[in-house]
């Protein structure tokens, strides 16, 4: 499980998390929505490791390990997985040796067997089938040219197929239609199960129609300033952040 | 031979000297005079200085300061041929032509060595290289022994050749100045694959003259990989006809220092032209390239996108001149160079010079230059991929680019090698 204790960060010298305190049990899925600008990604970066983003303070635990101290494609061996808001296109870099590389650099690290081109292709193209993505995206250079839901879709096949053991998905249904949306959350429903955990960042309470969270937490100013089930996603879609801070 | 001990300019001015009356075409009045007079050239300029603007980021004085002999008259012993990479080909080795290590039966066409066509010569050798303004051309002019020269006729598709050049290290330091002719008449179709290797401490000065013909089309791949101790100064003179294509896609990536200069002209309507390479530099290697690019008619295209790689302190040039005329309305003309800096010590100069004097065209040009995209690799990371393979694939990935738009499949493949090649050895000791 995930575990955030009294977690402070900032970026380039402006703290953003003011302590965060979470707690993700094993096999449960939890949501963060909240304003623009109150620290969602910095949360997710920070818990991924991106340069930049300075812990001032506070510690978090994934199974008992601390996460903070590792580098992130350790902690991506470790089972973390960060699905970005902002995809980043990889000009010359082909989906597919990306893709195999990413896989193949997980399972080594775990002491697995490496896939071979062969093996590769035919799991992709299966998880690719069930994201109903064209098999030319394969061949294509990372992101490149990808629309801002096909970069989405993308993002979801990558934890498909690196199955990780949490996820963090960073507003992942911005910019999908709704038969994207669907099909982007059938992946995330897909992975539920005991050795699965997820925290869903999003400002849509449709979102959660489809991905029903165990635990909704509301983000604001650097910190979680309330928790609840999922009816505090319709609560906060019908009354706005600020009723809900007010009442917190 | 005394002249050994005299050191640049005049040591090669005294070789020219001692020689002129031995050198290949002696006996040939117009030879002899295009000699003279590019002696008269060399011997007024003597190698350029950085005070002379096209040489301002490059120093020279390394090349200036050495004394280079003569190549071995006999090289003995097995020569390492490159793999090939078509049925064909002209293998030089210290730039004489060497038809026993050749494969060029069976061509529709003429090509070999030029030293024993010299006839042939005659209006193409001289026709397109400038050794009044361009000291380096003087010197190949002056002391040319030999060189590819290839005559494709009106409509014939010469396919793929292969052109080899390998300097064999004769133990001091030594020069060769190969003379390359080209020409593809009316609609004839080339794809030549230039392979430069080669070891020791040495200068190969190739000067190339290539005449595209009215729609005719000559895809020219480079790759120059000599070793850290070669110079490689080459010029490249081509003009293009009416409808005509020349697209050169050059890999520079081994000698210490390489000059890669190339004069395009385009001089009928819509001729085209394409420049594209890749030049990598490691600790103490110098890489530079530098075009210059003609449109003399109206409706030309010409794209040109270079990409730098520099590693340990190094240094690396692109400098892009365009001229457009007054008569070449409709020109396209298209320019980028990007450069990656692999390191704090390295260091590249970039100058594109854009001189237009037509009213309608569409020019642009571009520059880039920084280390890797901390976005791009916090990505790959992110998927779990160590930090020095997701450098790896950036650097490839950058390389890789340059050399995308090669149409030609077996080309292609050996551009990428060479890229890979040098980047497999950069990786291991950086
Ligand atoms: N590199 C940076 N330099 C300066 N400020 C930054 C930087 N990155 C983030 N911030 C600031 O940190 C704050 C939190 O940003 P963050 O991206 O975490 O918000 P968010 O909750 O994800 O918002 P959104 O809902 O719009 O995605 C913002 O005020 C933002 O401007
Ligand atoms: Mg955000």
């Amino acid at each position: 499980m995930l575990k955030i204790e009294g977690l402070t960060a900032e970026v380039e010298g402006k703290q953003i998390l003011k302590g965060i305190d979470l707690e993700v049990p094993t096999g449960e899925v939890h949501a963060i929505m909240g304003p623009n600008g109150s620290g969602k990604s910095t949360l997710s970066y920070v818990l991924s490791g991106r340069e930049g983003y300075e812990v001032t303070g506070g510690t978090a635990t994934f199974n008992g390990q601390d996460i903070l101290a590792m580098e992130p494609e350790e902690r991506a061996a470790a089972g973390l997985f960060l699905a970005f808001q902002y995809p980043v296109e990889l000009p010359g870099v082909g989906n597919a040796t990306f893709l195999r590389t990413a896989l193949n650099a997980q399972r080594k690290a775990r002491g697995e067997s490496e896939l071979d081109a062969m093996q590769f292709l035919k799991l992709a193209r299966e998880r690719m089938k069930a994201l109903a993505m064209p098999e030319d995206m394969l061949k294509r250079g990372v992101n490149v040219g990808f629309s801002g839901g096909e970069k989405k879709r993308n993002e979801i096949l990558q934890m498909a197929l690196l199955k990780p053991s949490l996820a963090i998905l960073d507003e992942t249904d911005s910019g999908l239609d709704i038969d994207a949306l669907k099909i982007v959350a059938d992946g995330v429903n897909a992975m539920r199960g005991p050795g699965f955990s997820a925290l869903v960042i999003t400002h849509y309470q449709r979102l959660l129609d489809y991905i029903v969270p165990d635990r909704v937490h509301v983000l604001m100013g650097g910190r979680i300033v309330k928790s609840g089930g999922p009816d505090l996603a319709k609560e906060l879609e019908a009354q706005g952040y600020a009723a809900v801070q007010a009442a917190a | 031979m005394t002249t050994a001990a005299q050191t640049g300019a005049a040591g090669f001015l005294a070789r020219y000297e001692g020689l002129k009356d031995h050198l290949p075409g002696a006996r040939k009045p117009w030879l002899n005079a295009l000699r003279a007079d590019a002696a008269v050239h060399f011997a007024a300029r003597g190698f350029p200085t950085r005070r002379v603007e096209q040489w301002k980021y490059t120093d020279l004085a390394p090349v200036a300061q050495a004394s280079f002999a003569e190549p071995l008259t006999m090289v003995d012993g097995a020569i390492a041929l490159p793999v090939p990479n078509a049925k064909h080909r002209a293998v030089f080795v210290d730039g004489r032509f060497r038809p026993d290590l050749s494969a060029l039966e069976g061509l529709a066409f003429r090509a070999g060595g030029l030293a024993q066509d010299l006839n042939a010569a005659e209006g193409l050798l001289g026709a397109l290289a400038k050794p009044a303004t361009e000291p380096l051309a003087a010197l190949n002019t002056m002391l040319f022994e030999d060189g590819l020269l290839l005559d494709i006729p009106d409509g014939v598709d010469g396919g793929l050749l292969e052109l080899v050049s390998i300097a064999v290290d004769p133990g001091r330091p030594f020069a060769f100045h190969p003379r390359h002719l080209i020409r593809l008449g009316a609609g004839a179709r080339l794809t030549l694959i230039e392979t430069a290797t080669g070891r020791g401490q040495c200068l190969h000065n190739p000067v190339f003259e290539i005449t595209v013909a009215e729609g005719a089309s000559l895809t020219h791949g480079r790759m120059l990989q000599e070793e850290v101790t070669v110079f490689h100064l080459s010029t490249i003179y081509a003009t293009i006809a009416a409808g005509g294509t020349y697209d050169n896609f050059t890999v520079a990536a081994g000698p210490r220092l390489t000059r890669n200069e190339i004069h395009a002209a385009l001089t009928g309507p819509r001729a085209a032209c394409h420049m594209n390479g890749a030049q990598m530099a490691a600790d103490g290697q110098h890489v530079d390239t530098t075009t210059s690019l003609d449109h003399a008619a109206p409706d030309c295209a010409s794209r040109q996108t270079y990409k730098t790689v520099l590693a340990g302190r190094s240094r690396g040039v692109f400098q892009g001149k365009i001229h457009v005329h007054r008569v070449a309305q409709k020109t396209d003309g298209y320019q980028m160079n990007q450069a990656l800096l692999l390191s704090e010590e390295a260091e590249i100069d970039s100058k594109p010079q854009l001189e237009i004097y037509a009213d309608d065209v569409k020019c642009s040009h571009g520059a880039t230059v920084g280390a890797l995209d901390a976005d791009s690799l916090f990505y790959l990371r992110s998927r779990g991929i160590p930090e020095s393979q997701a450098k790896a694939m950036l650097v490839e990935a950058f390389l890789h680019e340059a050399v995308e738009t090669v149409t030609d499949d077996t080309l292609r493949a050996a551009l990428t090698r060479a890229l890979d090649t040098w980047w497999a050895r950069q990786r291991k000791t950086a």
